[in-house]
């Protein structure tokens, strides 16, 4: 990064941690950040997406389709949703291998599982294996949302289920003596309504949402965690910058900043309640 | 909606062209000399020097990609990499799930280290190892206690406060970290040879792979250069072909 | 082998008690039931401590935060946000690094009958120190809830408290107490269950497993990495997960049930408890 950083081991402390600090390492654990804060944004808009699903599912009056809904939106309370975290990616990507698999390679009738291994033809692989490092950063950043986007998605579906209940019952009921249809029923006033009772569920949700970001470690993505322990760990001197073991600083670091993101969403929480309970 | 899912479904389902030849490498970057992150964020080590050495003689496109070590080999198996270059002893264990390349490190004995100041028995104690190695299945048969840790990293932090009596590791790990400790660490007890040589894990089913990195690696002993390459990363003295 | 020679072998494997070496290799559908099993006495002993004493401390804590000293407040108020407002995972970690850094001593400790020697590197041991991280993490949880439901008690009821005379303790006990946990517990057997969900990620934060000694969890993924075959081992431990969960939730509606039992009926709140998931 600076001119002087050829030679570390003969740089004044203050001098040589400026250098430690910008090394190419750091830069990686800095952005890994970045790679936290979108996945809370992407997987925030999906799960919602996915708990409205769930919660409109098991409310349907068609049986299986409300089966599947209320098995949706009660499975994360009966398991730890770090099983799920470790199970979902690897269900994920070997069904789709598969189902590639059947659809480009139908020459081969051999089973994918030849006794430990899981094998598709190469074109089936996802993402091929010629494809550049970044793609498969990409999908397996993919693969965490989507196992991120179900999880917390069940979660939003009871919390939206919650406060579907919650709009009075008077108010649909007049809306059906006006003759609205089913549809228009949803539509005009029980979604508009829900909001405000689903708010503080779902602010809860998002807060359960940035809490539950370390779990990436587990799905193998280089994330904050991956890297302060990596750089953290002691150095010996085949590297640039030797130094102890000083993992705790950098997990005091990562807390503090989990503290920060957290209260900074609480204050944004606080306004927008603020101003829904103004506006009814 | 319905048109960005079809689309994304379009999009896994699409069949880019493939240029054959791309091999991915996976391995642990927590394991220095043998492999590590350097300090600028770049994988290096001695088998990153060899496993580009192997690429280009076998002219084949070499990607690197990094992996826990306890989930190295299910990785390799369900694809996401075609061969773990990670300081992996060949043993009969691991030969049933996955095969190997003969070996292009020479057996190489494993060493307990413990502080200076401690007890001179530790490696009947407690004794870290990294989940999943050689050495915690020998420690966990040998009559110590193991503790287990998830990188090697972490089992020579236990031993430095106090937490395990003693590591047991590769020695050529070990090495430096001795001679860097200015004597709060030393070699306790004698070494032990645990598995055999280090060698390439490959699929079982990837046979034809197998078959162009034996031929690279012969090659590479017969020239001289990868014992170049052990003394260049393990020391004058480390043990060659 | 037969099941039962499993179950012998193995049903106490996380107490370190039974066959030294995990299965390696053949490994069997009874094998992965009876270890996964058996880790479950790692979950169920964290659950239960840390819930335990995490609730006697909540309430003080809850007390404290609802006083009108500023200075207790503010304590109870920072204490909850750092344990609340930091993931678990993370808190872990740091607490982990930081009671490594500890020295390694014994401290007698006289209690009258016995003498007993504590050690401080009990702490880096997953039953000490990962129960501490919980008892905290609960502690702070809870405290919130009660705190919530602290300030939903009716002003009338207080007044009423207060015509009759009662002294502050008695008041305490009649009136607030029995009214904050009726108020909470809904919310309480919400965190109850998560508290017992985050167990399962003790072993896989700093805290190492001792001689293969692990939580359901430790042993579910390394039947997985053993068997490159997610199917079996993860369902087996949802399994045991739900039916654990819904014995939490029968034994916090039984005590539901007794705290409303008072109540009119149709005063009472459904004894079905809903889950918030407000956590």
């Amino acid at each position: 990064m600076f001119q002087y950083c050829t030679d570390p081991s003969i740089l004044s402390q203050f001098k040589w941690f400026s250098c430690y600090l910008t090394s190419g390492k750091h830069i990686s654990f800095y952005l890994s950040f970045l790679i936290v804060i979108s996945l809370i944004c992407i997987t925030a808009p999906i799960s919602l997406f996915f708990g409205f699903c769930g919660s409109l599912a098991s409310r349907s009056s068609f049986i299986l389709l409300k089966y599947t809904g209320l098995l949706y939106t009660n499975i994360v309370r009966g398991i730890p949703d770090i099983v799920f975290f470790l199970f979902i990616p690897i269900t994920i990507d070997q069904i789709l291998e598969y189902s590639r698999h059947k659809i480009m390679c139908p020459e081969i009738t051999e089973s994918v599982w030849r006794g430990t291994d899981f094998l598709v033809c190469s074109a089936a692989k996802l993402p091929l294996n010629s494809d550049p490092q970044w793609i498969h950063s990409t999908y397996s950043f993919l693969l965490a949302i989507l196992s991120f986007s179900i999880v917390f998605g069940a979660f939003a579906s009871n919390t939206i289920s919650g406060a579907i209940n919650a709009v009075p019952k008077s108010q649909i009921e007049t809306a059906r003596s006006f003759g609205m249809t089913n549809n228009q029923v949803y539509l005009k006033i029980i979604i508009p309504q829900m909001w405000l009772y689903a708010l503080p569920g779902l602010s809860n949700l998002w807060m359960l949402l940035i809490k539950s970001t370390p779990l990436l470690f587990l799905l193998g993505i280089n994330d904050i965690v991956y890297w302060a322990k990596e750089i953290g760990g002691s150095k010996t001197s085949i590297f640039k910058y030797p130094h102890p073991d000083w993992r705790v600083w950098y997990f005091l670091g990562l807390l503090v900043f989990y503290l920060l993101v957290t209260k900074l969403s609480e204050i944004a929480f606080k306004k927008i309640s603020n101003k829904i309970n103004h506006a009814t | 909606m319905k048109k960005i899912i079809l689309s994304i479904f379009v999009l896994i389902m699409i069949n880019f062209p493939a240029s054959a030849d791309t091999i991915r490498m996976g391995t642990e970057g927590a394991y220095p000399p043998y492999n590590f992150i350097n300090d600028d964020g770049e994988i290096d080590g001695f088998e990153k020097d060899l496993g580009d050495e192997l690429c280009k003689r076998a002219s084949l496109t070499c990607e690197w990609v990094i992996n826990d070590w306890d989930s190295i080999i299910p990785n390799l198996v369900s694809g996401n990499y075609d061969t773990i270059i990670a300081g992996m002893s060949i043993t009969s264990e691991r030969d049933e799930v996955i095969d190997f390349t003969q070996e292009y490190i020479p057996a190489d004995p494993s060493a307990y280290i413990a502080l200076s100041s401690g007890n001179k028995a530790a490696y009947i104690g407690i004794v870290a190892a990294q989940t999943g190695t050689i050495q915690a299945s020998y420690v966990a048969s040998s009559g110590a206690t193991l503790v287990e840790f998830a990188t090697p990293d972490e089992t020579i932090a236990a031993v430095r406060n106090g937490e395990a009596d003693a590591v047991m590791a590769d020695k050529a790990f070990l090495a430096p970290i001795v001679s860097d400790s200015n004597g709060e660490l030393i070699f306790v007890g004698t070494d032990v040879s645990v598995g055999g040589g280090v060698g390439m894990g490959l699929r079982e089913s990837d046979s034809s792979l197998k078959d162009t990195m034996n031929e690279a690696i012969d090659a590479m002993k017969a020239d001289g250069s990868l014992n170049l390459l052990l003394k260049k990363w393990f020391g004058e003295d480390s043990s060659i072909f | 082998m037969s099941c039962l020679q499993t179950i012998s072998d193995y049903g106490l494997r996380s107490l370190g008690i039974g066959e030294r070496l995990l299965p390696k290799t053949d490994i069997t559908i009874c094998e992965q039931f009876v270890l996964i099993g058996s880790g479950l006495f790692w979950n169920i002993y964290f659950a239960i401590f840390a819930l335990s004493i995490g609730f006697i401390s909540a309430i003080s804590i809850a007390i404290m935060k609802n006083s009108s000293n500023r200075f207790l407040s503010l304590i109870g108020k920072y204490f909850i946000f750092i344990f609340r407002g930091s993931p678990l995972f993370i808190q872990f970690f740091c607490a982990y690094e930081i009671f490594v850094l500890f020295p390694k001593i014994g401290i007698d400790l006289n209690l009258i009958f016995i003498e007993v020697t504590l050690e401080t590197r009990w702490l880096t041991r997953a039953w000490l120190g990962a129960l501490i991280v919980l008892y905290l993490n609960t502690t702070a949880y809870s405290a919130e809830i009660f705190y919530e439901a602290l300030k939903s008690i009716p002003k009338a009821d207080i007044d009423a408290a207060n015509s009759l005379g009662l002294s502050s303790k008695s008041k305490f006990i009649k009136i607030i107490y029995p009214n904050m946990l009726r108020f909470s517990w809904p919310s309480y057997t919400n965190e109850a269950i998560f508290l017992f969900h985050a167990t399962s990620l003790v072993f896989f934060s700093g805290f190492p497993a001792w001689g293969q000694s692990g939580d359901a969890l430790y042993y579910a993924n390394y039947f997985a990495d053993k068997t490159f075959n997610p199917f079996i081992p993860y369902p087996i431990i949802a399994f045991y997960f739900i039916l654990l969960t819904l014995v939490i939730i029968g034994l916090f509606g039984i005590i539901n049930t007794k705290l409303n039992k008072h109540l009119p009926s149709d005063l009472k709140s459904k004894t079905r408890i809903k889950i918030n998931f407000i956590r």
